[in-house]
This record gives structure tokens, sequence and C-alpha cells, in this order.
């Protein structure tokens, strides 16, 4: 893997969202479930915080980031146009990562307008900042997760609506899982618990920056990416 | 140098390559030949490190294509078959990117990009998107695609298939122009095509190479043996190979299109030159005789010989002229 052609990649991926509508649509979808949600209860709590914004976060999320990665591989698939693509000079690896990579600046980007948010509440009163920057960072954290996710339902099928329901079942599973953890006999609960985002995206979000966390979102992007190399090189 | 050995591929438990082994010289043009399906492309995108082998190896300047993929593509062109590209991306965008992750040095890119335009005649879609463009476009920015690095080895899949005469005859001159510094292979349905383009051709059927050599040699091999195409009114095609097949020396009848429908039109593949015996059996029946020709050996007769059914292509494998003359 160069770091030379993941770029080229990445450069041209990102090309492709800004030139396509549904990258827009996808963009004014997150900020209006982003606004309600932020907004409908805010001035009815009538706290100077974005525990609400975060707190909804992971579930919009959930919805929106596979419908940013279901077309990076499947369209890829069904249009043949991988066979060219792997016929460049480039390896899996680098065509994964620089898709990656995309998806996930395009996705950090459609964050960036919702600093408008805490802008907005620091001008109506004293906002505390360490949990909003926390909450940010953990977001970030999360999109890179999901984004890996979502690219390994896109590797799976040549059809993106398939690849949009599957990353949306996966990603569900991963963030609400702490939902129904009642469910399960203790000892499964605690697995589960960990293996869900909500615990580790919550600390984050409380300003509590523990490696352990990180580790946690780091290592469960790196599987899913892993199981998406298998799957593209066995695509061959 | 290109060299193939023992090439198999299965996609699943079909055979679509069955243990091919060629070779490619450096400055080669060579034409891989064979009907729809007979296995060029897989071959060629096993070339292109696209498709893994299930079995073989192939040899390109010395690295083997399994552990050297990126530097083996650094020196490939290729037109895969259906140039499908990126269908919301404008040409330019296109070639551009191509450009770019082809490793070409930026000052450079503009110029070669300018260039290949010219070459393709691609003017007037440059701005277009992909999806907008006929076949014939399409196909010539797969070309421009290929030629893009300007790289030592091309492989291109039946690069002519949509154009029109014109831009047939370019792309043609084109090749036979890169084929002098470089080394191509293409493949191609068209006979005449890989006549006038190639160095050397090999045809493919099934999934095994039925002849390798030049257009002259491969013709020369198939001489040992005769062909008349004979038209006759009023006959059946059953009565006919029953009756005319008992000649000595006719190996085989064969129905071909006639131009009307109540005429025959049938092929026969002799050992030796039997024509007249072949005519005292026609006056003895009912038949009227309207036509009948020697074809000369060309490359199409060959062609259909090799690959037409399955034991017209055993039989053309074994009859070598030694073999045959008595």
């Amino acid at each position: 893997m160069t770091a030379k052609a993941s770029v080229r990649i990445m450069k041209r991926e990102l090309g492709f969202y800004f030139t396509s509508p549904i990258a827009y649509i996808v963009i004014v979808l997150f900020l209006i479930a982003t606004g309600w949600s932020f907004f409908s209860v805010f001035f009815l709590h009538g706290r100077a915080d974005l525990r609400d914004f975060f707190s909804l976060l992971p579930l919009i999320l959930t919805f929106v980031i596979p419908a940013v990665t279901m077309r990076l591989f499947s369209e890829e698939f069904s249009g043949g146009s991988y066979e060219i693509l792997l016929t460049f000079p480039v390896t899996t690896l680098d065509i994964l990562m620089g898709k990656y990579l995309a998806a996930t600046a395009f996705a950090v980007a459609m964050l960036v307008p919702t600093l408008s948010y805490p802008l907005f509440v620091d001008s109506l009163g004293e906002l505390d900042w360490g949990p909003v920057l926390g909450g940010y960072l953990g977001t970030v954290f999360l999109v890179g997760q999901l984004c890996a996710v979502g690219l390994f339902a896109s590797s799976l099928t040549k059809n993106q609506i398939v690849a949009f329901i599957v990353g949306i079942a996966i990603c569900v599973v991963l963030t609400q899982v702490d939902q129904v953890l009642f469910l399960f006999p203790p000892f499964l609960a605690d697995v589960f618990q960990f293996i869900g985002t909500h615990a580790h995206f919550g600390t984050i979000g409380k300003g509590i920056i523990d490696t352990r966390d990180l580790l946690y979102f780091i290592s469960m992007s790196f599987v899913a990416l892993y199981f998406t190399n298998l799957v593209i090189e066995n695509k061959r | 140098m290109i060299s193939v050995k023992n090439l198999s591929k299965y996609y699943g438990t079909v055979q679509a390559l069955d243990r091919i082994t060629f070779n490619v010289g450096n400055g080669e043009i060579l034409g891989l030949l064979g009907p729809n399906g007979a296995g060029k492309s897989t071959t060629m995108r096993i070339l292109t490190c696209y498709l893994p082998p299930t079995s073989g190896a192939i040899n390109i300047n010395g690295m083997d294509i399994l552990e050297n993929p990126v530097k083996i593509k650094r020196l490939m062109g290729y037109l895969p078959e259906f140039a499908p590209l990126y269908t919301d991306m404008l040409v330019y965008d296109y070639l551009k990117f191509v450009a770019t992750i082809r490793d070409l040095q930026p000052d450079k890119k503009e110029r070669r990009i300018t260039e290949m335009v010219e070459i393709c005649g691609l003017k007037d879609v440059i701005h277009r998107p992909f999806r907008e463009l006929s076949r014939g476009f399409k196909q010539r920015v797969g070309i421009a695609h290929a030629l893009m690095s300007d790289p030592e080895i091309l492989i291109l899949d039946e690069p002519t298939s949509g154009l029109d005469p014109n831009q047939i005859m370019e792309i043609r001159s084109i090749i036979r122009e890169i084929g002098k510094k470089k080394t191509i292979i293409f493949s191609t349905h068209i006979l005449s095509e890989a006549e006038a383009t190639c160095d050397r051709i090999v045809i493919i059927d099934r999934g095994k190479i039925v002849a390798d050599g030049t257009s002259e040699s491969i013709k020369a091999s198939a001489l040992g043996r005769h062909l008349f195409q004979m038209s006759l009114l009023d006959a059946s095609f059953s009565d006919v190979k029953g009756y005319l097949g008992r000649i000595d020396g006719v190996d085989e009848i064969r129905r071909v299109a006639a131009d009307s429908p109540d005429e025959l039109k049938v092929q026969f593949i002799c050992s030796n030159d039997n024509r007249k015996e072949i005519y005292s059996h026609v006056r003895k029946k009912d038949w009227f005789l309207i036509e009948f020709t020697k074809e000369k050996g060309s490359l199409e007769s060959i062609f259909r010989e090799l690959t037409v059914s399955d034991q017209s292509a055993v039989k053309g494998k074994n009859r070598t002229p030694t073999g045959r003359k008595p």
C-alpha cells in the first residue's frame, strides 16, 4: 500500500461526492434530523448544553452513514469499473483506504455545519465547551467506525439498496444494542455493552478521553476494514 | 517478453481456460482470435492482474504476475471489453484521473491529455459526461485510457468493436504504429483485422489454443485440405450428405447459409481434390447444380474449421499436411 495511491483515490471519490446530487440530499437530511433533535427540546429543557444533540446523533448517523458509503463498492461492481480500477497500478488496500478516507472525510465535513449549534448556545448562555469538544471528538471516531462498517456492507453486493440496508442493520446493532441489554444473561450483557458504541461514545462525550475508548473505535474500524479487504480480494 | 505457461482458469466448476501456453516477444503484435466465449477476455484479464489464475504461471519481463502485480500493472495499458469506465465523470476529468493514478509527471499531464484527445479524436466530447457518449466515443475514451501512460505493453480487448469503418482503419493504423516499438496483445473475432494487423495469431477455442503462428503458417498448415462449395436446387441436405459423403476422400459435408430458401449450399472438406468424382455422382441424381467452386484457404475458413464444432476442432488440429498426405 502506498499513501500516494490512496490519496489519489480518495480525491477522486470526494470529487464524486461533491458532484452528485445524492450527497447533497444526504447532507440536507442529516442537517434537518440533527437540527430537529437539537431544537425540539432545547427551549423546553432550557439548558445551555448539547447533551440532547449528542444523545440522538448515533441513531441519526446509523441511517445517514450507510447512505454515504453504499455506493463506494456496489457501484464499481455493478458498473464493471472495478475491473478498470484494479488494472491501475494500485493494490486493493490502496483502493479500500482511499474509499474509506473519502467517506470519513465527507461525513466529517457533514458535521461542520452543526458547529453552528454550540455557537448559537454559547451566544444565549454559558456553554461549557469541554463536553462539546469531547462530543465532537467522539463523533469523529464513531463516524470512522460506521464508515468502515458501511464500506464492508457495500463490498458485499452490487446492489446499492442492499448495501444500504445491510449497513443500517449492522450500524443499528452497534449503536442501539445498549437499549436491549436486559434481554441478555448478565455475562453476555457485559460483552454486548462493550461491543456497542454507546458506552464508549458516552464517556468521550462527557469530556473524559480514555485510551480504552479510543482503542475501541480504532480496533472496531480496523476489524471492519480487514473483513472488507478480504471480501474485495475474493471478489476478483 | 510475456510468457504464459499452462494457464488454467476455472469460474467455480466451469473451465474457462485449459492449460494455455504461449509467448509474446518484445515489440510483437499478437492477435488473440476466437469465437465469443472462447476465453480471450479471461486470458487478458489474467494478464492484467485483474483475475487470479487457477493454475499456471505468467512471467512478464522476468516478473511473476502474482508476486509483482503493481509493477507489472505499471507497464501495461489495458482496454477492457466494454469500456465501462465511470458514467458520471466528464471525459476530461476521467483522463486526468488516469494520468494521475498512472504516475504521470504533473507538468507532462496536460500535454499528454491533449495528445490523447488529438490521437483519439475526442475534442468534441471532452466536457461531456461519459454516459452521454455513443458506443464509438466510449471505445475511443477507452483507447485513450489505455495509451495514456505510453505503456510498454498494451492489452486491447476488441479495440475496434463499435467503431465505424473509418475509425477502425484509424485504430488499426494506431496499433500498427505503436506496435513498432511496443508489445501489443489484442483480441478480435474479425479475422481480416487479425490478418492485417498482427505479427502472429493465436486461435483459442473453448479455453484451448488450437493454432499458433503467423497467418501464413496457419494457412499453410491447413493446406493439406481442400474446401469446395456447392449449391444445389431440389436437393435435401440429408440426401446429399448420405450420398456424397460416401465418396472416397470426402471427410465432412457441412451445410452453410444459402442465398435463397430453395437452394442448398454445402461445403466439402476433402483430403484430396476429388471434384471430378463428386460431380459425376451429382450427375446421377436429379439435382440441379448451380454452383461448384473451390475455396481458397482463407483464414476465415480455417477459423471456422478450427472452431465451429467439437468434431471439426479435433479434426482440424490433427490434420497436419504431412499427416494427411498418403
